[in-house]
C-alpha cells in the first residue's frame, strides 16, 4: 500500500527539521485512496474499508497508549457503544451523518466517564478495570434486550448510496473520510500543547505537576480523545456490516487492538495504522490457511493465535518493551 | 427467607472458587509484582487438560490431579520462558504480555477442542439437601469448600512455617539481599508462577462443571470477578483475597438471585469500580498499592 | 600458606566503561582489612565483585584458591563469603527472627540463632519485631548477625558505620575484632570512617578512581597525613 509511510511523518516531532503539515500528507494520501477504491474489486475495496475503519480506533488508542501511557482494554466496548448508537438513531432518523455524530457524542461521553475513573488508576487496576469493562458491556445488551434484542442485535438502516458507485467503493470513502478526519485532528493536536502534555505526564508524572501541567485533566482528555475515535470505528463497523451484535465486540476485540498498537508501534500514526492493517490482513492469512486446511476449527483461532505469538515476540524482542517500541521515536528527535 | 439462605450458601460456595482464583493472582502479584491476566486462560488450558483424561479414563480424580499437576507445569513454564524475559520496568509489560499469552492459549485451545461448550460433570451431586424444605447445600458445594480451605490451610503452612515458605517471601520482597543470602531467587519466583498456576487451575477445575462447561473463554467472567475480589482484598493480601472472594460470590449470587442473571456482570463491574475509586488500598491492606 | 581471598588485577564495573582497574589485593584469615577511599571510588563496587553480584571482566578472584569467577551469586555462601551491603539490606517485612533465620538457611542443619542473640541483646528483645520497626543502629546489628550466621569465613562489610552514633560503631568494631581473635574470621571492612576502621583494622588499603593506591599497616596510613589529605580528604 502506497500509503502506509505517508502519515508517519504527521505525528514526527522534530522542531529543528521542516516538517511535513499533516495536511500535506493526508490530501495526497486522500486522493491515493479515492483512486484505489476505483481500481479495487468490491471484496478488496470492503477490505480497505476495514482498515479505514480501524485506522480510526488504532489512531486514538496509539495516542492513549504510547503517548500518555494508559492502557485500556476495553476499547471494544466503546466501539460497540458507537455501533449501538448508531444503529438505534439509523433505524429511528435514518440520517447517517446524524448516526455518526451521535455515536461520537455518546462513546465521547462514556469514555469521560470511564476516563475520570483511569485518571486515578495506574499500570495493572487500569488494565484491570477496563479489561472488566471489555468483558461486562456486551452482556449489557441482553439485560436490556427490548432495546438492544439481545444477542441477535440489530439490524441498522442504510440509504443505498448513488448507483454510480458500488456498496463497497462507497463504504471504503465513508470509512476513509473517516480515518483521515481523525488522523488530521489527532497529528494536529499532538502537535501542540496537548501532546507536549501528554509525554510530559507520560514520562513523569510528578515532574509534569510540578511543570504546572493538568496531570488528571491531560488524562480525561486522552482517553476521551481515544473514545471519541473509537466510537467513529464502532459507528463505521455497523454501517460495514450493517447490523449490530454482542458477538460483534468480543473480549478478543479489544486485545487485537492493543496488539495493533503495539506492534504497529507506540506513539506513531504510522503505528497506527500498520495495526488497522494487520487487523485486517492477518485474520485473512489465517483464513485462506484455514480454508486450505479445510479445518473450520482453524477458523478464527489461528488468527487468535498468530496475534498472541507476534505479541509477545515484539514484547520480548524489544528490550525495555512498550517504552522501547516508543523510544525509536524520540532517538530520531535527539539524533537532528 | 428460604431462598436468602439458600442464596447465601451458594453465594460463598461460588465466592470460595472465586476466594482460590484471587489467592493465585495475588501470590503472583506478591512473588513478582505482575497481575497475571493469564490465569483465567491458564486454567481453562488445565481444565481441558483435566476433562480429557477424564473422558478417557473414567475417572474424574485422575483428570483433576492432571489439571492441577498441569497447573504446576504451566505456571513454571509461562515464568521460565516468557515472562522472565519480559522487562519489568513498566507494568504494562507484563500485562500485555500476557495479554498475548491469552490470545496463544485460546487460540490453541479452540484448533484442539473446538469453540462449542464441552459438557463436564462435577465428580459430587449438585443437588442440594433439604433441612426441612430449606434447600441448603450440595455435596458438590462441601467438596468445594473442603478444597478450598485445604489449599488455603496449606498455603498458610507453607508461607509461615517452612524454610521454602520463609525464602519465597524474602525473595520476593528483597531479591538482591536474598541472593546474597543465598537464596535462589529465580527458583523461588518460578516456584511461585507453578503454586500460583495450580490454585488457579483448581479454581478452573472447581467453576467448570456450575457453568456452562467448558470454552475457551470459559473464564473471562470469572477472571473479572476474581481480579475484583483480589482488589477487594488489596492485592497484597491472601487473607484479603480470601474475603474478597467470599463479598464477591454473595454480590452475584444475591444480585443473579433477586435481579436477574444477566445483571450480575454489571454488579461485578460497580464493585470494581467503587472499590477501585472509594477504596484505593483495598479493603484489607496496608500498603498504598495502587500506583504499582 | 597462602591467604584466604587472592584478588589479582581484577577489572570491573557497570557494563560501559569499568570502575575498578587492575586491583590486585589478599585477605588472611583472621585478618581484619580495611578499604578506604573516597565517596565514588569504587569500593562499594569491588564487594559487590567479590560477592558475585558484578561480573569480574578481568583479573583473578580466589578464596581458599579456589576460583571464583562465574560463580553465582546464591552460591557464595557455600564459599564461604557473606556480604552485608550498604544501607543494611534488612528485609523489612519480616521479622528479626525470620532475618536471621534466612541467613543459616543455606545449610540443611537448623541455624543456631542463641549465639547471635547473644552477641546482640538488643535483638533478642525484638524477636518479633518487623524489620522496618528497628532503629538504625538495631537493623545494622541484625544485618552483621544475619551474616554471622552463616558462618562465613569472609565477611564483606559495606560502611557498617553508616548514620550510627560513635559509641555503636565503636561496638562494632569491637565485635569484629573479636570475632577475628575467637573464631579466625576475615573481615574486609569498607569505612567512610577512617579513624575507627583502622582503629581495628590490622591494615588498609586507599583506593582512587578505582585504583589501589596504597597498602600498608593500619597504624601507618594513621600516621599518613599526606595521604589523608590526598586521598581521604580530610
Ligand atoms: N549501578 C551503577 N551503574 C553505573 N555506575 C555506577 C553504579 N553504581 C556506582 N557506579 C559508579 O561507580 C563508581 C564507584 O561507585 P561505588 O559505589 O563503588 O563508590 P564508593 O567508593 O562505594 O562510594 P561511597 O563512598 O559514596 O559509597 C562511581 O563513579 C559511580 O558513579
Ligand atoms: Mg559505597
Amino acid at each position: 500500500m502506497t500509503t502506509v509511510t505517508a502519515p508517519e511523518k504527521v505525528t514526527t516531532n522534530r522542531p529543528k527539521r521542516k516538517r511535513l503539515s499533516p495536511l500535506a500528507v493526508v490530501i495526497p494520501a486522500a486522493a491515493v485512496i479515492l483512486a484505489l477504491t476505483y481500481a479495487l474489486p468490491p471484496f478488496r475495496n470492503y477490505q480497505l474499508a476495514t482498515v479505514g475503519a480501524y485506522l480510526c480506533v488504532t489512531a486514538g488508542l496509539t495516542v492513549l497508549t504510547g503517548l500518555n501511557g494508559q492502557l485500556s482494554l476495553g476499547h471494544g466496548a466503546l466501539m460497540a457503544t458507537g455501533a449501538y448508537t448508531l444503529a438505534l438513531m439509523q433505524n429511528r432518523f435514518n440520517v447517517l451523518a446524524l448516526g455518526i455524530l451521535a455515536a461520537v457524542a455518546v462513546t465521547t461521553v462514556v469514555g469521560g466517564v470511564i476516563g475520570l475513573a483511569a485518571a486515578r488508576l495506574r499500570g495493572p487496576y487500569l488494565a484491570g478495570l477496563t479489561l472488566a469493562v471489555a468483558t461486562v458491556v456486551p452482556s449489557i445488551a441482553s439485560t436490556f434486550d427490548t432495546t438492544f434484542n439481545s444477542d441477535q442485535g440489530l439490524t441498522v438502516a442504510l440509504e443505498p448510496p448513488p448507483d454510480a458507485i458500488t456498496v463497497e467503493q462507497w463504504q471504503a470513502w465513508l470509512c476513509w473520510a473517516g480515518a483521515l478526519v481523525t488522523v488530521l485532528v489527532i497529528a494536529y493536536l499532538v502537535r501542540g500543547r496537548f501532546g507536549r502534555d501528554m509525554r510530559a505526564v507520560r514520562d513523569d508524572e510528578t515532574a509534569a505537576k510540578l511543570a504546572g501541567i493538568g496531570v488528571a485533566r491531560t488524562q480525561v482528555l486522552a482517553f476521551v480523545l481515544s473514545a471519541a475515535c473509537a466510537g467513529l470505528a464502532g459507528a463505521l463497523f455497523a454501517v460495514l456490516a450493517q447490523s449490530v451484535s454482542p458477538g460483534a465486540f468480543p473480549l478478543t476485540l479489544s486485545l487485537f487492538l492493543v496488539m495493533a498498537v503495539v506492534i504497529g508501534g507506540l506513539g506513531r500514526l504510522s503505528g497506527a495504522l500498520i495495526g488497522a492493517v494487520l487487523l485486517v490482513a492477518l485474520p485473512e492469512i489465517a483464513h485462506s490457511i484455514a480454508e486450505d486446511a479445510g479445518s473450520q476449527r482453524l477458523e478464527g483461532n489461528l488468527a487468535l493465535t498468530f496475534f498472541g505469538v507476534v505479541l509477545v515476540a515484539v514484547m520480548l524482542a524489544a528490550p525495555g518493551g512498550l517504552a522501547s517500541l516508543r523510544l525509536k521515536r524520540n532517538k530520531q528527535k535527539g539524533r537532528t | 427467607m428460604d431462598r436468602f439462605l439458600y442464596l447465601t450458601f451458594d453465594g460463598l460456595s461460588r465466592g470460595a472458587v472465586y476466594a482460590a482464583f484471587a489467592l493465585a493472582l495475588v501470590l503472583i502479584w506478591r512473588a513478582a509484582r505482575i497481575v497475571n491476566f493469564a490465569q483465567g486462560a491458564m486454567a481453562v488450558a488445565t481444565a481441558y487438560a483435566g476433562y480429557s483424561v477424564t473422558n478417557a479414563t473414567g475417572s474424574y480424580w485422575l483428570g483433576f490431579i492432571v489439571a492441577i499437576v498441569g497447573g504446576l507445569v504451566l505456571g513454571a513454564l509461562v515464568e521460565r520462558v516468557v515472562m522472565r524475559f519480559v522487562d519489568h520496568s513498566s507494568p504494562l509489560n507484563g500485562v500485555v504480555v500476557a495479554l498475548g499469552l491469552v490470545l496463544i492459549i485460546q487460540g490453541v485451545l479452540g484448533m484442539i477442542y473446538g469453540n462449542e461448550f464441552r459438557p463436564a460433570e462435577a465428580p459430587f451431586s449438585r443437588d442440594a439437601f433439604q433441612l426441612g424444605d430449606v434447600a441448603l447445600l450440595s455435596r458438590y458445594d462441601l467438596f468445594v469448600f473442603a478444597a478450598v480451605g485445604t489449599v488455603v490451610v496449606l498455603l498458610t503452612l507453607l508461607f509461615t512455617r517452612t524454610s521454602t515458605g520463609l525464602r519465597m517471601r524474602a525473595a520476593a520482597f528483597a531479591p538482591d539481599v536474598s541472593r546474597l543470602l543465598g537464596v535462589p531467587v529465580s527458583g523461588m519466583l518460578t516456584l511461585g508462577w507453578a503454586l500460583a498456576a495450580a490454585v488457579g487451575s483448581l479454581a478452573g477445575m472447581l467453576v467448570v462443571p456450575t457453568e456452562l462447561g467448558l470454552h475457551p473463554n470459559a473464564m473471562d467472567l470469572l477472571f473479572i470477578s476474581a481480579f475484583t475480589a483480589a482488589v477487594v482484598g488489596g492485592l497484597d493480601s491472601p487473607v484479603g483475597a480470601v474475603v474478597g472472594g467470599l463479598i464477591v460470590g454473595l454480590l452475584l449470587t444475591y444480585v443473579s438471585g433477586y435481579l436477574g442473571a444477566t445483571v450480575a456482570p454489571m454488579a461485578v463491574l460497580i464493585l470494581l469500580v467503587v472499590v477501585l475509586l472509594g477504596r484505593p488500598d483495598g479493603l484489607f491492606s496496608r500498603a498504598k498499592a495502587r500506583t504499582a | 600458606m597462602s591467604a584466604l581471598l587472592e584478588v589479582e588485577g581484577l577489572t570491573a564495573g557497570y557494563g560501559a566503561a569499568p570502575v575498578l582497574h587492575d586491583v590486585s589485593l589478599t585477605v588472611d584469615a583472621g585478618q581484619i582489612v580495611a578499604v578506604l577511599g573516597a565517596n565514588g571510588a569504587g569500593k562499594t563496587t569491588l564487594l559487590r565483585t567479590l560477592s558475585g553480584q558484578l561480573a569480574c571482566e578481568k583479573g583473578r578472584i580466589t578464596v581458599d584458591r579456589e576460583d571464583l569467577r562465574g560463580v553465582k551469586v546464591e552460591r557464595m555462601v557455600r564459599h564461604g563469603i557473606a556480604h552485608v551491603p550498604e544501607g543494611r539490606g534488612v528485609v523489612t517485612e519480616l521479622t528479626v527472627d525470620e532475618n536471621l533465620r534466612l541467613g543459616g538457611l543455606w545449610r540443611k542443619q537448623k541455624p543456631k540463632l542463641d549465639g547471635i542473640y547473644d552477641l546482640f541483646p538488643a535483638l533478642a528483645q525484638r524477636r518479633n519485631h518487623l524489620g522496618h520497626q528497628l532503629s538504625g543502629g538495631e537493623r545494622q546489628m541484625l544485618a552483621i548477625g544475619r551474616a554471622l550466621v552463616a558462618e562465613p569465613r569472609l565477611l564483606l562489610l559495606d560502611e557498617p558505620s553508616l548514620g550510627l552514633a560513635p559509641k555503636i560503631t565503636a561496638q562494632i568494631m569491637a565485635l569484629l575484632r573479636d570475632l577475628r581473635d575467637r573464631t579466625g574470621l576475615a573481615v574486609l571492612l569498607v569505612e567512610q570512617n577512617v579513624r575507627s576502621a583502622l582503629s581495628v583494622a590490622d591494615e588498609g588499603l586507599v583506593l582512587a578512581l578505582g585504583r589501589v593506591v596504597t597498602r600498608n599497616d593500619a597504624a601507618t596510613l594513621a600516621g599518613d597525613a599526606d595521604l589523608r589529605h590526598v586521598y581521604l580528604g580530610f
